[in-house]
């Protein structure tokens, strides 16, 4: 009689084992993350000017891969300090360029894909992802929409610098944004980046009227 | 004879669509007229070619893959096959999707040379044909036309093959910083005027299976999921995975993983 007791919780957590096995996972999601890594550095293969090199990840982007792009605050801050460091100001501490040269930028979606030659200069890719000027109908919605972006925030120096500063290293505000670094990855140069905060804090600019 | 003009047609028609895009009704206009033409997907000559392909003796060996190809339903058997891979296949240790499948077939039983298959596996925008292996893999696919799709994901193997995948997915690097996620990891987000599938979600992951192989109207060609991969890869500025790697079969096994029970329509159609 004591044993038929202890035998069914045994075979129930037996079953409950078996189904566990049979169902889900069987390692961790860090080891899924270092089988994932050693793939990606066996499986794949440099072309064009994307080299083997832009597998590995850097500081940053480790700390949000570990961390389902949610780093614990401790790191998070001392990494938020070192993306903000990366930001070269101009020189001239003048941040407005030409919006009509801005838009032309914002619209190309080239650049450092294998198929691009590497000596052409890349694009913003900005319409890939955000509703800007008030004539383009085609945008993407991964990132909000900018329409009157200069209208809402108002064209302070210091909004200059701060969207100056967002385009040239998004992580410095938002560590693990989906926005690429354009300053920081040398996508884009100092005037390339005025032309674009030109675009969007210009009160002249479509995106502002 | 009748199946030719249907296909002319179909090609004469599509020509005239893709400058229209860009805008909301263009993308409704290109749904409706998309359903219409799945009745007369360009695919099927791809099919057709892929059956022909399957049958004959081919390569050093002079074997057909009718006779010598296992795609885990029995030698020869194509019927519900592509919707139950990627599976583990003991004869190559290994968990593979339909196309790296084939291509294992080709070069271990009919003993073509895997680089002579990987040096061009994918239609070109300016080539007149598709290379062999995307008619073998369109013929394949259209063998489960109306079956849900079932891969083996209570097998171990399949899922470690999709747990790795998922976290591929998730892998930031690059001068963007892109992951296969940046784009696809949410719902109702659009690069332009592309809607993007999530395919973390069961309807994102089909739209993801359910397209490739697809017959691509822009530059009239057949392509594979395999090159859909390598496409998303030059897009997110990595390296290039390699043709009919581990890497890839993993990426095919988390979006079918994710699909499964889904019902599968055949050969897709795209813009």
């Amino acid at each position: 009689m004591k044993n038929y007791i202890v035998t069914i919780p045994a075979a129930v957590a037996v079953t409950a084992l078996l189904a566990g096995c049979a169902g889900g996972p069987s390692r961790s999601e860090a080891e899924y993350r270092q089988l994932a890594l050693d793939t990606i550095k066996r499986d794949f293969q440099a072309k064009g000017q994307a080299k083997y090199e832009r597998l590995t990840a850097d500081e940053l982007q480790q700390a949000c891969n570990a961390h389902a792009n949610n780093p614990p605050p401790e790191l998070a801050a001392k990494l938020a300090g070192a993306q903000l460091a990366t930001v070269k100001l101009p020189a001239d501490d003048k941040y407005l360029g030409d919006w009509k040269s801005g838009e032309k930028i914002a619209q190309s979606g080239r650049g450092f894909t294998w198929s691009d030659k590497a000596e052409n200069p890349a694009g913003g890719n900005c319409y890939n992802c955000h509703q800007i000027g008030p004539n383009e109908s085609s945008f993407g919605t991964v990132g909000p929409s900018l329409l009157g972006y200069g209208k809402t925030r108002g064209n302070s120096p210091e909004m200059q610098k701060y969207t100056y500063s967002k385009i040239f290293n998004a992580k410095a505000f938002n560590l693990c944004s989906e926005m690429p670094r354009f300053g920081h990855a040398g996508a884009l140069n100092e005037k390339q980046i005025k032309d674009l905060v030109a675009l969007l804090l210009d009160p002249a600019s479509p995106v502002n009227k | 004879m009748k199946r030719s003009i249907v296909m002319a047609t179909a090609l004469t028609v599509t020509w005239s669509l893709p400058a229209a895009a860009q805008t909301k009704d263009a993308n409704a206009e290109f749904e409706k007229f998309r359903a219409e033409m799945e009745e007369s997907n360009p695919a099927e000559l791809f099919e057709l070619k892929g059956e022909e392909l399957w049958k004959a003796k081919r390569g050093p060996k002079n074997v057909s893959l009718a006779e010598s190809c296992d795609l885990g339903q029995g030698i020869g058997k194509v019927e519900g096959a592509w919707v139950k891979m990627p599976r583990y296949f003991a004869d190559a240790d290994a968990v593979m999707d339909g196309e790296r499948r084939i291509v294992w077939c080709m070069t271990e039983k009919q003993g073509f040379k895997f680089a002579d298959i990987a040096k061009k596996p994918f239609q070109g925008a300016n080539d007149n044909n598709a290379p062999d292996i995307t008619n073998l893999v369109t013929y394949v696919a259209s063998a489960s036309k109306n079956m849900k799709f079932d891969m083996p994901l209570h097998d171990d193997k399949v899922r470690d093959a999709y747990e790795t995948g998922k976290a591929m997915a998730a892998y930031r690097a690059g001068p963007y910083d892109f992951s296969c996620n940046t784009c696809h990891g949410a719902d109702g987000k659009r690069i332009r005027m592309q809607n993007l599938p999530n395919l973390s979600s069961p309807e994102g992951a089909l739209r993801g299976v359910q397209g490739w192989p697809g017959y691509r109207m822009t530059g009239g060609v057949m392509l594979t999921s395999q090159w859909r991969m390598n496409d998303c890869f030059r897009q997110q500025r990595f390296p290039e995975p390699k043709y009919a790697s581990q890497a890839v079969t993993n990426l095919i096994a988390y979006m079918t993983g994710n699909a499964n029970g889904q019902m599968y329509k055949g050969p897709g159609i795209k813009r």
